[in-house]
């Protein structure tokens, strides 16, 4: 069942197509992997899904009905979560608060407080982050703020999870980590797109792999098939 | 910090706070008539300037609208209280300048709250521009008066329905603070956007917390009109009140409930010592405790405490140090 889908989804700034008339579509239960050189238009597509864009021209639909022209915390609230590039948590803030934030007002059908709170102490159990509970979220170590952002994104209760670039800036222990906790988020039965540059990442970890360059998709299959594919190679690698 | 616990254990604490309120609501019984006058004006910065946080301390928005919102309740007193003949009791003027003063707000919010930083802080200083010259050319051009005269309320009830708005007020700051949403205002101040990726309707947040805001000044300035008597544009949308409830919430510390009270007290207290004592110098040595406290008291004179309870700490704990 295709969970997302984009109809020649389109943004400009100013007179630069950032993106340009892409489709695509993510089927329930995949881990989608978005990769493409810097400049080429992956985070303004999340930032079209997630709405805090609109797309101009394009449709977007979320298990078939149109979600572009919505807020982003409706986005959020229909089962749409995201972690941004740069992480983008509430600094001052306990962990713990963080993540009931997500719970408390994200999820489809809303949650008593006692419920936000035992959802939120599960997740911090699940990104492994119980001891740093009451610690201000800016005290943590970068890889630990990622799986934070993560945490109260999953708060939400979402179907879909975007995933902006989780593992830039982590060293390969902390990678790897990253990379199993997505596995155990697919798991979960949350159907995952990720934008990545660590390829070993997005090779190992994702069912399939869409290209963009310059704002347009120019490939899309396997990891395999995109490992090979002459014109991804001559994108990243030149002729 | 256990001390600290300790001494400010809960029960402490609401005995402490029934026997401020208690001795304030019998005031009129044993204090003077200008004790009674000083407290309601300090009641009056307090509401001003709680009610200023409730909205910008949580969410860093930097509104200087109070202003606009305390003289749209000012007129609407003048308005149905003239002295010519009261048209409503002040209890009810009171709720009525109140609502205004949140539609008002509703309304002013909904446009300008997607605007950040400087620039809203500009807009909202605007705004109260705005009401005052569109007042002064409707009584120049329209009415062709000058000001209006407000009728005479006995000073005891002027004091009492401005107690009465200070305990709401203080009330509804509790609860937003222990709400959901108070966490939401304060998400919001963290990081807009990614409260609003985690299913908060900030917009929404924003411009409901910034009319109740304005419903608290607005209800103040209702009351006071009748104890100033002459109101005319100058004197109801005098800036000055979009920037004394910052300097006294600055002051005072906005980390804790309390913070803003005290400020807004020892403030307002200290302008009537200095104003009284010291008529000649009162500006220079007023703006010189600004200056000292901003510079020594970063988190304002509530954040004092806890340097404060360290230090007696670490003197009686002396000898206990050599051991750890």
């Amino acid at each position: 069942m295709r969970i997302l889908e984009g109809e020649k989804v389109t943004k400009y700034f100013g007179g630069l197509a950032a993106v340009s008339k892409v489709d695509f579509h993510v089927d329930q239960g995949e881990i989608v992997g978005l990769i493409g050189p810097n400049g080429a238009g992956k985070t303004t597509l999340f930032n079209l899904i997630s709405a805090a864009l609109v797309p101009k021209p394009g449709v977007i639909r979320f298990k078939g009905e149109k979600i572009s022209g919505l807020k982003p915390h409706q986005i959020c609230r229909m089962g749409v979560a995201r972690t941004f590039q740069e992480v983008k948590i509430f600094a001052n803030m306990p962990v713990f608060e963080n993540i009931l934030l997500g719970s408390l007002f994200g999820t489809p059908t809303g949650m008593s407080s006692a419920d936000a709170a035992r959802e939120a102490t599960g997740l911090l159990e699940f990104v492994e982050l119980s001891a740093v509970r009451a610690t201000p979220a800016k005290d943590l170590t970068l890889a630990n703020q990622k799986r934070l952002e993560v945490a109260r994104a999953l708060a939400t209760k979402p179907e879909l999870l975007l995933l902006d670039e989780l593992m830039a800036g982590l060293n390969p222990t902390e990678t790897a980590q990253a990379m199993e906790l997505v596995t155990r988020i697919r798991d979960k039965g949350i159907t995952i797109v990720m934008i990545e540059h660590v390829m070993k990442a997005i090779m190992s970890v994702c069912d399939r792999i869409m290209v963009l360059h310059h704002g347009e998709k120019i490939a899309e299959g396997t990891p395999q098939e995109i490992a090979t594919s002459k014109t991804v190679i001559e994108v990243y690698l030149g002729e | 910090m256990d001390r600290f616990g300790v001494i400010f254990k809960k029960p402490f604490m609401l005995g402490l706070l029934l026997l401020i309120l208690v001795a304030l609501a019998t005031l009129p019984l044993y204090g003077s008539l200008y004790m009674v006058i000083l407290i309601t004006a300090i009641l009056m910065f307090i509401i001003l300037t709680v009610s200023w946080v409730i909205f910008s301390g949580p969410t860093g928005y930097m509104s200087l609208a109070s202003a606009a919102f305390f003289g749209v309740g000012i007129y609407t007193a003048a308005v149905l209280m003239p002295n010519t003949g009261q048209l409503l009791p002040l209890p009810v003027v009171v709720a009525i300048a109140g609502l205004i003063s949140g539609c008002v707000a509703l309304l002013v919010g909904a446009l300008t709250l997607r605007l950040r930083g400087i620039y809203f802080a500009i807009f909202t200083f605007g705004l109260v521009e705005l009401i005052k010259q569109a007042l002064l050319y409707w009584e120049f051009e329209v009415t062709r008066t000058r000001g209006r005269f407000v009728v005479l309320v006995d000073n005891d009830i002027i004091f009492y329905v401005m107690l009465a708005i200070f305990v709401v007020l203080m009330l509804t700051t509790y609860f937003i603070r222990r709400s959901k949403y108070g966490l939401a205002l304060q998400s919001i101040g963290e990081n807009e956007e990614a409260a609003a990726h985690s299913g908060i309707n900030v917009t929404m947040v924003k411009v409901i917390t910034f009319g109740i805001s304005a419903i608290f000044m607005g209800a103040a300035g209702a009351v006071i009109a009748t104890r100033w008597t002459y109101i005319d544009p100058y004197i109801a949308f005098n800036p000055l009140f979009s920037f004394l409830p910052i300097l006294m919430a600055i002051f005072g510390g906005m980390g804790q409930i309390y913070g803003p009270v005290i400020g807004a007290t020892i403030f307002a207290y200290l302008e009537e010592i200095l104003l009284t004592r010291f008529p000649y110098h009162y500006m220079l040595i007023f703006g010189l405790v600004l200056v000292a406290a901003i510079l020594y008291l970063p988190n304002g004179l509530v954040g004092l405490i806890p340097r404060l309870v360290q230090k007696w700490r670490k003197g009686g704990s002396a000898g206990q140090h050599a051991n750890t």
